[in-house]
């Protein structure tokens, strides 16, 4: 079997050997209770605080402004539904965006079932936020203004800092799901003026079921998942140890690495979507060509549809992803992509390539030479490509 | 999630192409769904069915379903290819996923609209048959990018 050629980083990352390492002893050793009063628990409590710390750290937050919680679209429900309840008596409008991940958008579906506004302020064709139109869908009873700090589909980053400074203007809470960003572009909740912050431990080569909350102190969220005091009674439930210290210890190595990492896998990027659009015809990149997420590339392909596309790649060991409505199981294809302005047709045949510090510029050119070769392929059996290609022809 | 007989028709499909001056052309689906498939017959003056071609934008069981009807409906009468339905399709390939059956329905709808043509340029009537419902969208934008 070939080489795995994984280029699919936005959706999972590998757990870094370092990561499982660190958190071996907390499942056979330290296996203790971090609530609990003995010493044996200690060491456990200990380990908990210390990935607590390095994740504030890197954010720029306090280490108890850091709340444990299990994954990124639990970050993002609670911050959506406890703000909303928690301020409901101030207002109920809450501010988002169209290209937002479901965990935002369907949070905010199921508050508007419960009686909140929600505004959805539409992003540019390059996918970045309108800020003039989002100042403007501020309302005396505002009191949430939630957007992501980057696309998960098209890497498109947002301009935080001066969201961030709209809202504090405007005296309304800031919350960006920053899970595809976190540990991989600079954050800092104070120079954004962000109020709450999603991540999740498992999109920078950290394990899967863990993430985190930053919450500003003096927000008022109350707990969202009931039954303890862990958490400063923010968040019940047994602390997630091993979850944490590998949380911890990925963060920690995204951190440290941020510079170099992201420097390389930009360079990787950029010449990936160099080669794609030039060798390709009938291809479009989708998001912003130079403000995007260092390891995202994302293009549409005209006259072919994504899941074919998917297979054919893998069946020469590539992963990737695509947000045509057969990748997703419903007939609509990605709202990302239809939110950026482009026809169902032109988004259907969307792919995502997101690499990571590990992949080489042999990896992107065999890529790219078979993508070529997919593309051909897929086209020539394309009646969508017959009719243009008769069109031209005519002409 | 695909059954080997599904995967074999997608990676190795039968029958792709056109056919030059077609006895009947049909093209059904719709590209804002994501699925067009667009099959050729070849009807011979007995009316049986010499050669079929498709084309087909779609994802792996919309291929599939069209390689899988063209290999149904050759060699058949007009009246055999008639009876060549969704289901025949699905079985044949061993099954769809319950989120593909649709592409089925589509290799069936395309069938129909193909001996549709055929019947209109041969001013016959074809027992059982319906016009086929055409929502092709022919939205193709000529700017380029």
């Amino acid at each position: 079997m070939r080489k795995l050629i994984y280029l699919d980083n936005a959706a999972t990352t590998q757990v870094y050997p370092e990561v499982v390492e660190a958190m071996n002893p907390y499942f056979t050793e330290y296996y203790g209770n971090p609530s609990a009063i003995y010493s044996f628990a200690a060491e456990a409590k200990k380990a908990t605080e210390d990935a607590r710390a390095v994740l504030a750290e890197g954010i720029h937050a306090k280490p108890e402004e850091i709340y444990f919680t299990g994954g990124g679209s639990e970050s993002d429900n609670w911050a959506l539904k406890a703000t909303a309840e928690a301020y409901a008596s101030k207002g109920k409008h809450i501010i988002t965006t169209t290209i937002e991940h479901h965990a935002v958008l369907h949070t905010a579906a199921y508050l508007e079932q419960q009686g909140f506004e929600i505004t959805y302020v539409p992003v540019d064709e390059n996918g970045c936020v309108r800020l003039d139109e989002l100042e403007a869908a501020i309302r005396s009873d505002t009191i949430l203004i939630s957007v992501m700090a980057a696309n998960n589909e098209i890497g498109t980053i947002q301009p935080l800092a001066e969201i961030g400074k709209i809202a504090k203007a405007h005296n309304v809470l800031f919350h960006t799901d920053a899970v595809q960003a976190f540990g991989h572009i600079p954050l800092d909740v104070e120079a954004m003026n962000i109020d709450t912050l999603s991540a999740s431990g498992h999109k920078l080569n950290g394990p899967k079921g863990i993430g985190l909350l930053y919450i500003r102190k003096g927000v008022k969220i109350r707990s969202f998942i009931h039954g303890g005091a862990q958490e400063r009674n923010r968040r019940a439930g047994t602390h997630n140890v091993t979850g944490i210290v590998g949380f911890g210890t990925a963060a920690r190595m995204a951190f440290e690495s941020m510079e170099e990492r992201s420097a390389y896998e930009s360079k990787l990027r950029d010449h990936l979507i160099d080669r794609v659009l030039t060798e390709i015809p009938y291809t479009r990149l989708n998001g912003d060509r130079s403000n995007r997420l260092p390891n995202n590339a994302s293009f549409c392909f005209r006259f072919i549809e994504g899941e074919s596309m998917l297979i054919l790649l893998d069946q020469n060991g590539i992963c990737g992803s695509s947000g045509s409505a057969c990748t997703s199981g419903s007939l609509d294809p990605s709202h990302v992509l239809l939110a950026i302005g482009l026809p169902h047709e032109i988004a259907h045949g969307s792919l995502r390539l997101t690499l990571s510090e590990k992949t080489t510029m042999e990896d992107i050119d065999f890529t790219v030479d078979r993508l070529k070769e997919i593309i051909a392929r897929l086209r020539s059996m394309s009646p969508l490509y017959e009719d243009f290609v008769k069109k031209q022809e005519q002409k | 999630m695909y059954s080997e007989k599904v995967m074999d028709h997608f990676s190795n499909p039968r029958n792709v192409g056109e056919i030059e001056n077609p006895s009947g052309v049909g093209t059904v689906g719709n590209a804002k769904c994501g699925d067009i498939m667009r099959m050729y017959l070849d009807i011979d003056e007995n009316g049986i069915i010499q050669e079929a071609k498709f084309k087909t934008f779609g994802c792996g069981a919309a291929v599939a379903t069209s390689s899988m009807a063209t290999e149904l409906v050759k060699g058949k009468t007009v009246q055999e290819a008639l009876q060549v339905t969704n289901k025949a399709v699905m079985e044949a390939l061993d099954g769809l996923p319950p989120v593909k059956v649709h592409c089925s329905l589509l290799a069936e709808e395309a069938i129909h609209a193909a001996l549709w043509d055929y019947a209109e340029k041969n001013g016959i009537r074809i027992e059982g048959l319906e016009k086929p419902v055409n929502d092709i969208e022919e939205k193709l934008e000529d700017e380029e990018y």
